[in-house]
């Protein structure tokens, strides 16, 4: 896909300035400290971070599933087609979820409800969101059966998920996310919890359904290589904010953010026979419960400055849709640097 | 609050040093635990009661007086008189003895020998199978029934009174410490020390006993509950504390056909037993949520 | 599945078997002797022969124990001390009463605490939440026959709506049957209630923590559709199981609750078989009890295939 093409499609998600705490009995937890971005119809954009920068977190708060006794979005704005997700009523936001915009989770053993038959839980998207009857409901979850290509459908369809594997168990997942033709697919570490090969193969299906479907995706990972075979466009967080956003090949071309540029060398290259050791990023990710004053990620930060320990670096648009914030931003190309 | 609870030695015999700690660790306790506090407080008044009954304006809690039958509560009988003309404040505040010994004789028994036939099932496989089954047969005996047994074949006293609701207790007791042993037996540590020639007796104080403690200080505060109801009701059903004796159970019998003439007989002695149970039940809800919120779970 | 039922059958026999040796060497076993404990005080040396005569206490206790668990393997309970007659006609008479009574109880007891302890879970740490665990706690506090007379002074003799005492069988109409069943049924439910409601709370409460709840919020479902639906199910294990158990609540509550509102049901032979200490009677309701006790639970055990998929025998 050229790089422009991309950037025809229509906008149906802006997230801007989003913010999300959690205020607990040892303090207030900013796991969103402020993040925006958008998504086009079609396009496939991933949000890569380590465990804790919050791309959970920001991905719940689109879908308003945050537990509000400790969480709560407390401000910025989420535009579903020009209408603020964050203005809706409980009733309308029920609407959208499983209908419009459809999520699934990481662990597929545990997001499945055990006693009940998978038919039955494809079957109830679409008979809460499609008004189908019963039967109508069940040959419909049928198709998506066969859609995900679960093998023998007709018997597997009043399976209980016990009965059947992890691969098969996301495949579910993805079939009751799909079922109502969303517009946007948001995807937590789908293929975290999973054999490698399985991994492929769901990613493979995610992959040929997007092409079918048009749905725009939110895949949110830590894996890179997931990145890389799925995303079109990439966020990079860090403790709660955005470091980095880039089209995915200018993004491993010319990483600009100190952080990302870790990440990426801290991957395993077949290409490298070297037998170097992998380079780890020094140090740990900041507690979220203390504000963070300056840029999150200096006392990591190879090229920190003494500026960079005040002042909180903005986003700057370094051209061909790419933004870093950073106050020194990495200039020499990655492999060059390798 | 982080004032610790033992500083130097010598402190700790001074009344004003109990005193201050007290006064720092109360309140805190009573933020986090409001029930349970109350409760422990209820307890401690009930105990009061129990114990210095004698000099809190009671007269013989036995002494009939016939001129006195039935009289509403007044300035002269607070609690009013009973059917055979005896103070009703006097019997209420000697009450409290009974079911306060009852309750915690019958927790502490219970509580013993349950440990003990409990921590030999769980270690020794031929005993345990024989004696589960008699644990099942006797848990499948409502506890009242079993009770009403053993008081319909011996004569009528505290004793066999507590006897008789220990031994329909006993059973939860030993089926908690079993489920306890076997859990902890896996353990790793119970096992390395097992494998380094630790004798039995050794391990079963040393490792199996204080993972022990807390559930069954929960469970022993419940059993208390339970147990002072179950005496009021044997009292009630005339199977328990002999006529004389005053129990609150008793009271509230002997008024069985008086409750429309003369309804103070039941509403004192239901106050007070209702309260202690109350605040026991709250007591140990404290200690579970304290001990460890995940016994919440179980209990 | 099959095996298993046998098998659960077979257990059960054992315990019954267990629970008819501990019945009869009570009279064994305790201390004294208890023909002249059950003579009374006034008893002549003829009346405690004779009593004991009667129980079998003359004879070897092997002897005694086999002949009396063979005619109890042929529905015959023994006789009454007191009365002469048959223990199994004289419980025969009172059995309706007490069934009226449970089955009441049963509905108002689940029919509150099931919903109640599923709200108190979903609007957990809410006012809602602290009022019901705060109410159930009271319910498991107060005696039985408190509640009763709380009921009886608040219903029948205050407001006057309900009769105070008293038993209508059901062939004399409906609404007298059910109107004397009220109170006693509140009653005795309350406890019960109390702790089915807790137990559901705590069942519920781990269950909504569960991913797949998440799963289902992320669907579009709404609150009612998911508790109902989805969680439920999956609590319903150690609610029904406490369901169960309890019964054995209900049973001891039984007694206190006929004596206090004079309903003629087993519970009231059993007062008085104590207040005469006619043992045979109390022998064979202890017997008709645990039976029933052993038999529901075997039967709620069975049951939990229908709620839990992943359970297999």
């Amino acid at each position: 896909m050229s790089e422009h093409s991309q950037y025809s499609g229509q906008v149906v998600l802006e997230v801007n300035d989003l913010r999300t705490y959690f205020y607990t009995r040892d303090g207030v937890v900013r796991s969103v400290d402020g993040i925006s971005f958008s998504v086009r119809q079609g396009e496939t954009l991933a949000i890569v971070g380590e465990s804790g920068c919050g791309k959970s977190v920001t991905s719940l708060s689109i879908l308003r599933l945050i537990a509000s006794p400790p969480g709560k979005i407390v401000s910025g704005s989420i535009k579903f087609h020009e209408k603020d997700l964050l203005h809706l009523s409980d009733d309308e936001m029920r609407n959208i979820r499983g209908d419009k915009i459809s999520m699934i989770f990481q662990e597929p053993m545990t997001s499945l409800n055990p006693v009940l038959t998978v038919g039955q839980q494809i079957g109830e998207v679409l008979e809460l969101h499609r008004g189908c009857s019963k039967e109508e409901a069940r040959s419909r979850a049928l198709e998506m059966l066969k859609l995900v290509n679960i093998p023998e459908p007709e018997n597997r369809i009043d399976s209980y998920p016990h009965q059947l594997s992890g691969g098969m168990r996301q495949r579910i997942m993805i079939a009751m996310a799909l079922a109502c033709d969303p517009e946007i697919l948001i995807a937590d570490e789908p293929t975290t919890a999973l054999d490698v090969t399985i991994q492929a193969q769901i990613l493979n299906l995610i992959r040929g359904l997007r092409d079918r479907t048009r749905a725009a995706i939110i895949l949110i990972t830590h894996d890179l290589g997931v990145v890389a075979e799925m995303a079109q466009r990439v966020v990079v967080m860090y403790a709660g904010r955005k470091v980095e956003e880039a089209d995915v090949f200018d993004l491993f071309e010319r990483p600009l953010h100190p952080y990302t540029l870790g990440l990426l060398n801290s991957m395993p290259r077949l290409d490298d026979d070297s037998q170097k050791r992998l380079t780890e990023i020094p140090g740990m990710v900041p507690s979220l419960r203390t504000e963070i004053i300056g840029c999150a990620f200096a006392p990591r930060c190879p090229s920190a400055s003494a500026r960079c320990q005040t002042d909180s670096p903005i986003l700057q648009d370094i051209g061909n849709h790419h933004w870093v914030a950073c106050w020194h931003p990495n200039e020499i190309s990655r492999i060059n640097n390798g | 609050m982080n004032t610790p609870i033992f500083s130097s030695v010598s402190s700790q015999f001074s009344i004003s040093y109990w005193w201050s700690l007290a006064r720092v660790r109360i309140p805190a306790l009573y933020q986090r635990y409001p029930f349970a506090v109350l409760g422990a407080f209820i307890l401690l008044v009930m105990i009061f009661i129990a114990l210095f009954a004698p000099f809190l304006g009671t007269v013989d809690p036995q002494a009939v007086t016939p001129l006195n039958r039935l009289k509403q509560p007044s300035s002269e009988f607070w609690f009013g008189t009973d059917a055979l003309g005896r103070d009703v404040y006097s019997r209420v505040m000697y009450g409290a003895r009974v079911s306060l010994i009852v309750g915690i004789s019958v927790a502490l028994l219970s509580t013993l020998i349950g440990l003990a036939i409990g921590l030999i099932t769980g270690f020794v496989r031929a005993v345990d199978a024989v004696v589960m089954r008699i644990m099942d047969g006797l848990m499948s005996i409502p506890s009242i029934l079993l009770a009403i047994a053993l008081m319909a074949l011996t004569k009528a006293s505290i004793q066999n009174v507590i006897i008789a609701i220990t031994l329909a207790e006993i059973p939860r007791v030993v089926r908690l410490v079993r489920s306890l042993v076997l859990t902890l037996r896996e353990q790793p540590y119970v096992e390395a020390a097992t494998a380094s020639g630790t004798p039995l007796m050794k391990t079963l104080i040393r490792h199996i006993l204080p993972n022990t403690m807390a559930p069954l200080l929960v469970q022993a505060t419940y059993i208390c509950a339970s147990a002072m109801i179950t005496e009021a009701i044997l009292s009630f059903i005339g199977a328990g504390t002999p006529p004389n004796i005053p129990s609150w159970g008793n009271i509230m019998a002997e008024s069985r056909s008086l409750f429309q003439l003369a309804g103070y007989l039941i509403l004192f002695p239901a106050i007070f037993l209702s309260i202690t149970v109350l605040a026991v039940n709250y007591l140990g809800d404290g200690l579970r949520d304290a001990l460890d919120p995940r016994l919440s779970r179980r209990m | 599945m099959f095996s298993y039922i046998v098998r659960r059958l077979g257990a059960t026999v054992v315990v019954m078997a267990v629970v008819a040796f501990i019945v009869f060497s009570l009279l064994y076993l305790t201390p004294g002797d208890p023909a002249a404990v059950i003579a009374g005080d006034v008893a002549t040396e003829d009346d405690i022969k004779r009593i004991r005569q009667s129980l079998g206490l003359d004879q070897p206790f092997i002897v005694r124990f086999g002949a009396w668990l063979w005619s109890l393997l042929h529905g015959d309970l023994g006789i009454s001390i007191f009365t002469n007659l048959p223990v199994t006609k004289l419980i025969a008479q009172r059995i309706e009463p007490t069934i009226s009574l449970t089955i009441c109880t049963l509905i108002v007891a689940i029919i509150t605490s099931v919903p109640l302890g599923t709200i108190a879970a979903a609007r957990a740490e809410s006012k809602t939440d602290r009022a019901i665990m705060g109410f159930s706690v009271l319910g498991f506090s107060l005696p039985v026959f408190v509640l009763a007379y709380l009921l009886i002074l608040l219903f029948s003799l205050q407001l006057q709506i309900l009769p105070v005492q008293g038993y209508r069988p059901i062939a004399e109409g409906f609404w007298p049957w059910l109107k004397h069943l009220i109170l006693p049924s509140l009653a005795l439910g309350t406890v019960y209630a109390a702790l089915i409601t807790r137990i559901t709370r705590a069942s519920v409460l781990d269950v909504l923590a569960q991913d797949y709840i998440r799963t289902a919020q992320a669907k579009g479902l709404e609150e009612r559709n998911i508790l109902i639906h989805h969680a439920l199910k999956n609590a319903a294990v150690p609610i029904i199981t406490i369901i169960g158990i309890g019964i054995g609540l209900l049973i001891s509550g039984a007694v206190v609750t006929e004596t206090v509102f004079a309903i003629p049901g087993i519970g009231r032979l059993t007062v008085d078989a104590i207040l005469r200490r006619d043992y045979p009677i109390i022998q064979g309701v202890i017997l008709i009890f645990s039976a029933t006790y052993v038999i529901i639970n075997l039967l709620i055990d069975l049951s939990y295939v229908f709620f839990d998929p992943r359970i297999r025998y």
